[in-house]
């Protein structure tokens, strides 16, 4: 039964992180050995799951053997398996950053890590509404208490408007699953398709506001535009390998418009077709021109790291916003690149910032830090992808978006604003890599502080970077696999019919 | 009974939504248990309002919706997980900060 491997995913961080509360007396080492292996077991597993969905199969996963609109369904399309990938990805090298020493500094650093991923595969497999719900809190718990990792009063105030926002979304988001289910009677994503479809028209008000309100949710955790408010402080303020691990947290926000969004009310939905697109490409554009400006009036790196999610969840949805095959294929190219280059830039930040003493990662002069020529070079790298300049993957990623927006109306608007966005961005990033490196004391290298061996930090960001070239290299089978995943998601009547068990 | 259940929902909300835009922490914190009251009450209601029927099919002439009582019964526990949270993070955001202001500002 290759049926298992869909639930796998979900359930391995899940037991490895039982295992680790109930092993959390052991040494740090063999927690971070556990966690290590339950991450490359992960990746493994998510691997397997994007073998077997890259034909095109839609695996449905039936707990407990209930048919699926009375039952709990998990699905794995070739967008949830993409989403379960990146994630895994991204968490070994999080993870492998955490080692370094950041682990220590709080408790129970590893248990949470393992049910944050937990929340995160359950989020991208799951197949109906309320069971994203839960998925949510589950991730959402975990990353409050990742964000506190290590305390500090920056972080607690940042964890504070963190956890008030998200748990009004929360409420948000029960208000509309009941709403979906008191007018449609349904919660299952397929069957919620299909009645949403048929809706009569007495009841249809109603559901655009359900909808409506589950949108508002979503962009509130995918950080658009005005409901960004809350990221630049929490993201400025956790721990690096933390918010490397968050960099697909508003990655969850673009997955869930975009499944909602093509499936629930795609172009087979009659008078509730299409709903969200309105809203979606005006707000996205925004979000990216704000950010960007974020970015280049920020006063730390860290910070200027945050901005840049903004600005990269704003390019994701506005390659979502376009709505056409095209777009939305360019932006599931664009989003594990996006996701692999932020991260690598808060990881960057910190190992900066560890060196530069007490000036941190601030946009001031300072004095040299050791081995510049290394960490200049690796912020560089980092600073091109986000900027999107040739060759590396940044690039290729806009690109696609800005082709895919030829035949769109708002032609004009979308050009304008990617391209003068990544102008700024670029002016940006150049003045604080010489901010940063260049202008510095001459000849005065900061005092030898004890860091923790350098290879804890190399390696991981390295591999962040390697990642992303590995995305140019290989960008035709990936951009292929994502052109696929968005055929998929456009056509959601194999959806239906594999969850409905029309098939069976 | 409808009239009673709607206009309960939405005093509750309205007081949720009012608390949670102070600026004090403990007036947040008991917003959010409005709030979350409210909604509990809602996904209660979306299942209809009936008394004295057995939620199973076939054992009456009609039944009851189970459903909306098993989501509640998740979202009252999830509620109540997250409300321990934020009183233990408002306690310290006081300690750390030294004032219950939500933005830890001191007199504003």
């Amino acid at each position: 039964m290759s049926n298992h491997l869909v639930i796998a995913p979900v359930l391995l961080p899940f037991l490895a992180g039982v295992v680790l509360l109930a092993l959390r007396a052991l040494p740090l080492p063999t927690q971070r050995v556990i966690a290590a292996i339950a991450t490359l077991g992960q990746i493994v597993l998510a691997a397997l799951l994007l073998n077997a969905v890259s034909g095109g199969d839609i695996l449905v996963y039936e707990l407990g053997n209930w048919p699926a609109p009375w039952g709990i369904v998990l699905v794995a399309d070739r967008l949830a398996a993409w989403m379960v990938l990146t994630t895994a990805l991204l968490a070994l090298f999080a993870l492998l950053y955490a080692s370094g020493g950041s682990d220590g500094s709080g408790r129970h650093f590893h248990v949470l890590f393992q049910m944050q991923l937990f929340g995160l595969s359950g989020a991208f497999l799951t197949g109906d509404l309320f069971n994203l719900f839960v998925f949510f809190e589950i991730l959402l718990i975990a990353s409050y208490g990742l964000l506190l990792h290590g305390g500090g009063a920056r972080r607690v105030r940042a964890g504070m408007h963190y956890v008030v926002l998200n748990l009004l979304g929360s409420t948000l988001f029960l208000f509309a699953a009941g709403l979906f289910y008191g007018v449609l009677g349904t919660l299952n994503f397929a069957d919620l398709a299909v009645k949403i479809a048929a809706t009569p028209p007495e009841n249809l008000g109603l559901v655009r506001a359900a909808g409506l309100m589950l949108f508002g949710v979503f962009a509130l955790k995918a950080a658009l535009l005005p409901l960004h408010l809350w990221l630049p402080a929490a993201y400025a303020a956790a721990a690096a390998p933390v918010v490397a691990l968050f960099a697909i947290m508003t990655k969850v926000g673009a997955y869930a418009i975009l499944r909602t969004h093509t499936l629930l009310f795609g172009a087979e939905a009659g008078p509730l077709a299409d709903l969200f697109l309105p809203w979606l490409l005006p707000a996205a554009l925004a979000t990216l021109a704000l950010g960007m400006l974020g970015v280049l009036a920020a006063t730390r790196l860290a910070q200027q790291a945050a901005y840049l999610v903004v600005a990269s969840v704003g390019t994701l949805l506005i390659a979502f916003g376009l709505g056409s095959n095209d777009g939305i294929a360019a932006g599931l190219y664009y989003l594990p690149h996006s996701t692999f280059a932020a991260a690598s830039l808060f990881l960057l930040g910190d190992a900066i910032a560890r060196r530069r003493g007490a000036s941190a990662d601030f946009f001031k002069t300072a004095d040299d830090i050791p081995r510049a020529g290394l960490w200049g070079g690796l912020f560089f790298m980092s600073a091109v992808l986000l900027a999107g300049l040739p060759p590396l993957s940044g690039f290729l990623g806009k690109f696609m978006i800005l082709r895919a927006a030829l035949a769109h109306p708002m032609l004009p608007w979308v050009w304008g604003v990617v391209l003068a966005t990544a102008l700024l961005g670029l002016i940006a990033l150049a003045r604080s890599g010489s901010l940063l490196f260049f202008r510095s004391h001459p000849g005065k290298t900061v005092a030898a502080t004890p860091f923790s061996p350098m290879r804890h930090e190399l390696v991981p960001i390295i591999g962040l970077l390697a990642l992303a070239i590995g995305l140019t290299i290989w960008a035709g089978p990936a951009s292929d696999f994502a052109r696929a995943a968005a055929v998929q998601l456009l056509q959601p009547a194999a959806y239906i019919g594999t969850v409905l068990g029309g098939a069976r | 009974m409808e009239a009673l259940l709607a206009l309960s929902i939405g005093v509750l909300t309205a007081c949720g939504v009012y608390l949670v835009l102070r600026a004090r922490s403990f007036a947040v914190v008991l917003g959010l248990t409005f709030l979350s009251y409210a909604v509990n009450l809602f996904l209660f209601a979306m299942g209809r309002l009936a008394i004295g029927q057995p939620p199973v099919i076939g054992a009456a002439a009609t039944h009851a919706d189970p459903l909306p009582q098993a989501l509640v019964l998740t979202a009252i526990v999830i509620g109540f997980a997250m409300t321990a949270f934020v009183i233990m993070l408002a306690l310290k955001s006081r300690a750390e900060l030294g004032n219950d202001h939500v933005d830890g500002r001191g007199e504003a």
